[in-house]
């Protein structure tokens, strides 16, 4: 209730054009020229201080991404992309891996304090035991703060930048990396694989259940710089970990490119939750600007009752390109994919998930929420498919597309493929428009047209918002009435 | 409190309300009786600002401003309440955090303080008391899957905790039973007050048995063609409106 009046003031404070986060931050950066060759693969590599095995599996993918084409069959629409006009490594110059916040760059700190991230740290110290997040943030390319270390080591939790982990962690590293998203699998994928600059890294050790939520704040800051994110999270066995990823951007008038990879492995009786608020700069009034984001996701059940879920919040970014999957390997497996996808203004969503079902009775769940407004495009597109040694298989997929307006589109794109008899599959879908009769109910009760409609938005993606962390709810709510401003009325 | 005068409102080609006036005042209850069709939702609806009419005469005044102009929610805040003849269902959101969202709203837009929760809470469990709706009701979405005498019965629990100047009752009574109705005919009395008027909309004397009217009005063919006391209900309940029907033909 206090979100909806928060979502309420921030709805009347917000205007498309006046995008919330659209500040850049005065810092230094260093920079690769621009453009794209083994030589500024090899410039990132060395920059990063990498190990050789890691350098060849860059130019491996980099090599193999100059034979590949990028894909069409998204229904999104954009001018091509000049991959030479691009600069591919950037990070903030400030003293080499700070020691605590008071290290960092004050001028980085004030921009995360606009952006309300909360750096926990001083609650901790005063001894405010709410509920903890380790926030590991990540700034341009490189993560420069890092909190709650000493509380992870002490379960034996690994969670640092990747770069790190490269060193500190080299067989972990060099076991799992591509090891979900192979360097081949797509074009953006195999980018990235060339290119990544940092993201996060997450072991928890077997039996070990994380004593946090672990958080990642994402931004993209330089101009022209391409965002090359690589996550890689592992809960081995007995494990399990939440793990949540937010994101704004500052506003700019060029179209940016991210192309992240996330990869998720779960061992025998894993589990793995992932939670994503996306809130990227969507592009303004006109459809100028905003972020391409072309994102692989995946997880991989690959042991025996292992559960990987995936929980989104999509309402930034120009073009959305995403379907955070699983790999259903290990017999009695789990996926779920909760997904809210907005857009509104010009955006173009083309998002979903796949549910690969391989092992004997694994179970998958997809619920998807799709809310487009003004001139925007929403698809989903799903695939649900089961193994021929897959018996007992099973999956619910349920896609709910409302529409607020007369020029937005929603579409459902699904995908059922079953090589085994015993695979029980279901699929529902729905599209409704917001009604006129709940809107004058609403507002004969006194609220104004947004408020009525954020209100029932709210109302329409309740059951993907519950499986959401309590402090993310609050958010996810805020950014879905905040993108969907000026859709009404 | 509420002055209607000679107001025309038609839908497309079609003619709804004729020059229809009628006054109702600080404290009354005024109850409007007619045959289907007569246009007395649609009358409410007007009153409450819904969107789709042609208002193309006449005005209608709440304590003397014409309000014709405002949106439903500027007219909520002013103190109009509508008991929906047909509540809308709003799936996913909880009753209890609609009742706070709207009540918020219209202390916000009369520059009052918002209702912290436990108040609120305090609030709400006593008007829901008073009206028989169990708790467990509250923590549903609005109106989904309720009965329709549980979607009146709220109804009333919303007029309750808005506390409007004017209550609006489209056939609240129809879809009650019989304890039902009582106790929602108590709760609309335990609101009446001085500077608080209703306009209950029905087709039976039953209702009018427990909300005492102090005026009644007999509207056909979008116009009131008759107006008296509470005697006037028991009446039509005799004649039915037969004569009504052919005097405005
Ligand atoms: N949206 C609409 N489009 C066309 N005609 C309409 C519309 N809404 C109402 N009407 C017509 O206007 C007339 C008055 O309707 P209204 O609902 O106001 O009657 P009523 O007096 O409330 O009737 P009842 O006693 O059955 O509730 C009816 O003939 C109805 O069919
Ligand atoms: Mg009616």
């Amino acid at each position: 209730m206090a979100a909806l009046k928060e979502t309420v003031e921030t709805v009347e404070s917000i205007d498309v054009d006046a995008y919330k986060y659209g500040f850049t931050t005065d810092i230094e950066s260093e920079k690769a020229p621009k453009g794209l060759s083994e030589d500024i693969v090899r410039f990132i590599s060395a920059k990063k201080d990498e190990p050789e095995w890691l350098t060849e599996w860059r130019l491996g993918a980099y090599r193999r991404w100059l034979t590949m084409s990028e894909p069409r069959w998204a229904k999104v629409n954009y001018p091509p992309i000049d991959y030479q006009d691009l600069y591919y490594y950037s990070a903030p110059k400030t003293s080499p891996g700070p020691k605590s916040l008071d290290e960092v760059d004050p001028e980085l700190l004030r921009t995360y304090e606009k952006l309300g991230i909360p750096l926990r740290e001083q609650e901790i110290l005063a001894g405010v035991e709410t509920r903890k997040v380790a926030v590991d943030a990540v700034f341009d390319s490189v993560s420069v703060a890092t909190t709650f270390k000493e509380e992870l080591a002490k379960a034996g939790v690994i969670f640092c930048p990747i770069s790190e982990a490269v060193k500190t962690h080299p067989a972990l590293v060099q076991k799992y990396l591509g090891s979900v998203v192979p360097v081949t699998d797509n074009f953006f994928a195999t980018l990235n694989s060339a290119v990544f600059s940092d993201g996060s890294f997450v072991y928890v050790p077997p039996g070990v259940r994380c004593p946090m939520e672990l958080s990642t704040y994402f931004r993209i800051n330089e101009k022209n710089t391409g965002q090359f994110e690589r996550t890689l999270i592992i809960a081995d066995a007995g494990s399990y970990v939440s793990y949540l990823e937010g994101c704004t951007a500052p506003k700019r008038d060029e179209n940016q490119l991210h192309a992240a990879i996330v990869e998720l492995v779960a061992l025998d009786d894993a589990e793995i939750k992932y939670s994503t608020v996306q809130n990227w700069y969507p592009g303004d009034g006109e459809g100028k600007g905003g972020i391409y984001n072309f994102v692989t996701k995946r997880g991989d059940c690959r042991g025996r009752n292992s559960h990987i879920s995936w929980t989104q919040v999509e309402t930034g970014s120009a073009i959305t390109w995403k379907y955070p999957s699983c790999i259903l390997r290990g017999d009695n497996s789990q996926g779920e994919f909760y997904s809210i996808a907005v857009s509104n203004g010009f955006q173009q969503v083309d998002s979903g998930s796949k549910m690969i079902h391989l092992g004997r009775n694994t179970k998958s769940r997809i619920i998807s929420k799709g809310i487009s407004a003004g001139r925007s495009q929403n698809t989903y597109r799903g695939q649900v498919s089961a193994h021929r040694k897959a018996s007992g298989a099973r999956n619910f997929t349920n896609c709910d597309s409302l529409l607020i307006g007369d020029k937005c589109g929603a579409h459902t794109v699904p995908y059922i493929e079953s090589k085994n008899s015993s695979a029980q599959f279901e699929h529902e879908a729905t599209t409704s428009k917001i009604s006129q009769d709940q809107l004058f109910y609403a507002m004969q009760r006194g609220l104004s047209a947004e408020e009525a409609t954020a209100l029932i938005v709210n109302g329409f993606v309740r059951d993907v918002l519950q499986q959401l962390p309590m402090e993310f709810a609050v958010e996810a709510q805020k950014l879905i009435s905040i993108s969907l401003e000026g859709s009404v009325g | 409190m509420l002055e209607i005068k000679n107001l025309h409102v038609s839908i497309g080609e079609r003619k709804i309300l004729d020059g229809l006036t009628l006054t109702v005042g600080d404290g009354e209850i005024a109850a409007i009786m007619g045959p289907n069709g007569a246009g007395k939702s649609t009358l409410s609806y007007v009153i409450a600002g819904r969107e789709g009419y042609d208002v193309s005469g006449g005005e209608v005044l709440l304590n003397g401003e014409n309000i014709l102009g405002l949106a439903p929610h500027e007219r909520a805040a002013k103190g109009v309440f509508l008991a929906f003849q047909y509540p809308v269902e709003i799936p996913g959101v909880a009753t209890m955090t609609f009742l706070k969202a709207t009540l918020n709203a219209q202390r916000r837009a009369r520059g009052e303080e918002e209702l912290q929760t436990p108040d609120f809470m305090k609030r709400v469990n006593e008007a829901a008391a008073r009206l028989g709706v169990a708790k467990e009701m509250l923590r549903r979405p609005l109106n989904s899957g309720f009965s329709g005498g549980e979607k009146k019965r709220m109804e009333i629990l919303q007029m309750a905790l808005l506390e409007p100047s004017l209550g609006i009752l489209d056939e609240t009574d129809s879809g009650l039973d019989i304890d039902a109705l009582r106790v929602v005919s108590e709760g609309v009395n335990a609101l009446r007050a001085r500077d608080r008027s209703f306009l209950v909309i029905t087709h039976y004397q039953r209702l009018l048995d427990y909300i005492k009217p102090d005026t009644v009005h007999v509207m056909a063919r979008g116009r009131i063609l008759r107006s008296g006391g509470a005697e006037l209900a028991l009446e039509l309940e005799e004649s039915g409106y037969k004569d009504y029907i052919v005097e405005a033909a």
